[in-house]
C-alpha cells in the first residue's frame, strides 16, 4: 500500500499546470453554487423595472449591478451565481443515477452472463440508437419540465455507457483468482459484484462519469435553452441565454455572462476528465 | 460475408423495434396521451370524445399492436393540429435538414480529419498544442452558444450574413459551422488516435527504414488503415447532427425537422414529434449498420476473422 501511496505522490508532483487551474476553476464554480445566497448580491429574481437591459457597472438607486442586468431588470450575476446550482445540481444528480443503474445493469450481464446478458445488452444498443438528445426532448415534453424530472430523464437516458464499460470490465474481473475464491467461500452475487467487483472496475466507470458530466452540463442547459427544462422565473444559464439571443444587439451580457461560466465550467470538466483518463488508464498515457 | 450481413440486418430490425417500442412506452408515461394532443382548456366530453376517436381507451396491448401495424403501412397517425398526415408534414421539412446536416459534415470532415492528421505526424510542436487546445474548446462550447456568437460576430456585427431562415445559399453558412463544431472536434480526436496507434507499428517503422518519408508512409499506408474506426464515428455522427439540428435550427429559424420538432412540441403536436424522433433512430441504426458493412469491404482482416 505504501508503495502506491508514494506512486501517486510522485505523479500528483507531475500534475501539469492547466489542471491545476481547471481545478481551481471547478472549485471556485462548486463553491459559487453551494454558497449562492450568500454570494449573489440580490434576490436572482427581484425585478426592477426601471433597471431593464442595463450594462455591466449600471447603477441605480445605490444598487451595483456589476454585470447588468436582464430584460426585467432582474440582477444577472444573482441569477447567474443561482443558475450555477440548476447546472450543477442537475448534472450532479443525473450522473449519480446513470451510474447506479448503469453499473448495477453493467455488472449483472457480466456476472450473469446467459440470458441476463442478452437482454440487458440488447437493451443497451436499442437504448444507444435513439440519440440522447431527442430521447431527453421527447420525455422532457411527455412528462412536462421540473427540476427532478430533468434529473430522471437525463439520468435514465444517459445509463447504456455505463453499461458497457461495466460490463467488459466485469467479465475480466469475474475470472480473477481472488474472486473465484470468494465464490468457492460461499459469498452471494450481491456482495461479490459489490464488494470486490465494484472497486476493481471503478476507474474506467469513473472516466466515464466524468466525461458524462460535461456532457449532462450541456443538455440541461440545452434542454433549458429549448424552454424544456428549468421552468421561469428559476434561473438557469440555458433559460437566461434563451432569453437573451432576442436582447443580442442591445445587451449581449446577457448571452455572454452565463455563456462564459458555461463554457469555462464544461472546458474545467472536459480538460480534468482527459486528465485522469491519462492517469487512470495506462494504455492512454503514451497518446 | 453474407452470414454476417444477415446477422447484422437481423441486429438492426431487433434495434428498430426496440426503440418503436421505447417510444410507444414514452408516449404512454404520462398515463394518457389523449391530454398530450389536446390544448390546455379542453373540456372532459372534448378529451373523451378524442381518446375513443384515437382509440386510447382500449387496452394497452392492443393499442401497442395496432401501433405496430400502422407503422408497417406507413401510418405515423394524423398530425392534430395541421390535420394532415404526420409524416407528410415530416417529409416536406426534411430536405432542409438533409442539407444542412450535409454542411455540417463537410464543415466536420473538412477540417477534423486534416487536424488530426496534423496533430498525429506532429506530435510535441507548437501547432499540436494550439489545435489540441481548439480541439477541447470545440467539445466544452455548447452548440447554441456557438451559434449566438456567429450571430453576434457576423450577423450583428458585421452583417456579413443572414441570422436566419433558408432563403439564400449563404444562410446555410453559420447553421453549418455551428452544428458540425462538435463533430469536428470528435474527428479530430478519433483520427488522431487512429493514427497515432498506426504509426506505432512495425510497417511503418519498415517503410521508414526503407527511407519513405513521413508523409508518404502516411499517405500512402497509414491512412488507409486508420480510417477504419473513423468511418464509424463518421456514421455515428449524421445520426448527431440531425439530433443537433433540433438546437441549431431553432437558433437560425431553419425550416428544417429540428426546428418542427420544438415547434410541434409547442403546439402539442405530439404525433410529428414522435415520427422526428422515430426518422432519425431509423437513420441512426441504418447508418452504423452500413458503415460495419463498409468496413467488410474496406478491411479483408475483418472478414477473415468472421
Amino acid at each position: 500500500m505504501t508503495a502506491s501511496a508514494h506512486a501517486i505522490r510522485q505523479r500528483l508532483r507531475r500534475v501539469p499546470p492547466s489542471v491545476i487551474v481547471v481545478s481551481v476553476l471547478l472549485a471556485a464554480i462548486v463553491l459559487l453554487a453551494v454558497f449562492a445566497p450568500l454570494v449573489a448580491p440580490a434576490d436572482p429574481n427581484n425585478q426592477t423595472l426601471l433597471a431593464r437591459l442595463k450594462a455591466p457597472g449600471f447603477t441605480y438607486r445605490g444598487v451595483t449591478y456589476w454585470v447588468g442586468t436582464d430584460d426585467l431588470g432582474r440582477d444577472l450575476l444573482s441569477r447567474t451565481v443561482y443558475g450555477a446550482r440548476v447546472s450543477l445540481g442537475v448534472a450532479a444528480l443525473s450522473v449519480i443515477v446513470s451510474t447506479m443503474v448503469g453499473v448495477s445493469l453493467g455488472m449483472l450481464a457480466g456476472w450473469f452472463r446467459g440470458w441476463t446478458e442478452t437482454i440487458i445488452m440488447r437493451l443497451v444498443d436499442i437504448m444507444m440508437s435513439i440519440p440522447a438528445i431527442l430521447l431527453a426532448v421527447l420525455t422532457v415534453a411527455v412528462l412536462g419540465p421540473g427540476f427532478l424530472k430533468l434529473v430522471l430523464v437525463l439520468g435514465l437516458t444517459r445509463w447504456p455507457r455505463y453499461t458497457r464499460v461495466a460490463y467488459a470490465q466485469t467479465l475480466q474481473v469475474s475470472n480473477l483468482p481472488f474472486i473465484k475464491a470468494s465464490e468457492l467461500a460461499g459469498a452471494g452475487a450481491v456482495r461479490i459484484l459489490f464488494h470486490h467487483v465494484l472497486p476493481n472496475i471503478a476507474g474506467p466507470i469513473l472516466i466515464v462519469a466524468t466525461a458524462e458530466f460535461g456532457l449532462m452540463i450541456l443538455m440541461e442547459s440545452g434542454l433549458s435553452f429549448l424552454g424544456l427544462g428549468i421552468q421561469p422565473p428559476s434561473a438557469s444559464w440555458g433559460s437566461i441565454m434563451s432569453v437573451g439571443r432576442q436582447y443580442l444587439e442591445r445587451a449581449w451580457w446577457i448571452v455572454a455572462v452565463p455563456g462564459v461560466c458555461l463554457f469555462l465550467l464544461v472546458f474545467s470538466v472536459n480538460v480534468l476528465g482527459d486528465w485522469l483518463r491519462d492517469q487512470l488508464d495506462p494504455r492512454s498515457r503514451s497518446r | 460475408m453474407l452470414n454476417y450481413t444477415v446477422q447484422r440486418l437481423i441486429q438492426a430490425l431487433v434495434a428498430i423495434f426496440g426503440v418503436l417500442t421505447i417510444v410507444f412506452v414514452i408516449m404512454h408515461l404520462s398515463g394518457d396521451p389523449t391530454l398530450l394532443l389536446v390544448p390546455q382548456d379542453a373540456s372532459a366530453e372534448m378529451i373523451a370524445e378524442l381518446r375513443h376517436q384515437l382509440g386510447f381507451d382500449r387496452p394497452i396491448w392492443v393499442q401497442y399492436i395496432d401501433y405496430l401495424h400502422g407503422l408497417t403501412q406507413l401510418d405515423f397517425g394524423m398530425s392534430v393540429v395541421q390535420r394532415v398526415p404526420a409524416l407528410d408534414i415530416v417529409a416536406s421539412r426534411l430536405p432542409y435538414t438533409i442539407q444542412l446536416a450535409a454542411g455540417a459534415l463537410m464543415v466536420a470532415i473538412g477540417i477534423g480529419i486534416p487536424s488530426g492528421i496534423i496533430m498525429a505526424t506532429m506530435r510535441g510542436s507548437a501547432i499540436e498544442r494550439i489545435l489540441a487546445a481548439i480541439v477541447v474548446t470545440g467539445q466544452s462550447v455548447p452548440t447554441f452558444l456557438s451559434a449566438i456568437l456567429l450571430i453576434f460576430i457576423f450577423g450583428v456585427t458585421l452583417r456579413w450574413l443572414p441570422t436566419s431562415g433558408a432563403s439564400e445559399l449563404r444562410a446555410m453558412i453559420m447553421p453549418s459551422i455551428a452544428l458540425g463544431a462538435l463533430s469536428m472536434s470528435t474527428f479530430a480526436r478519433m483520427s488522431r488516435i487512429a493514427i497515432i496507434d498506426e504509426l506505432g507499428k512495425d510497417y511503418v517503422r519498415a517503410g521508414l527504414a526503407r527511407g519513405l518519408s513521413l508523409g508518404q508512409t502516411v499517405f500512402r499506408h497509414v491512412l488507409r488503415n486508420a480510417s477504419i474506426p473513423v468511418i464509424t464515428i463518421a456514421a455515428l455522427e449524421i445520426g448527431n447532427l440531425l439530433a443537433g439540428a433540433v438546437i441549431i435550427e431553432t437558433v437560425f429559424a431553419w425550416p428544417g425537422i429540428g426546428q418542427l420538432a420544438i415547434q410541434s412540441i409547442q403546439s402539442r403536436d405530439f404525433l410529428v414529434v414522435q415520427v422526428i424522433v422515430l426518422l432519425i433512430s431509423f437513420v441512426y441504426v441504418l447508418t452504423s449498420v452500413l458503415a460495419d458493412l463498409v468496413y467488410v469491404v474496406v478491411d479483408p482482416r475483418i472478414r477473415l476473422v468472421r
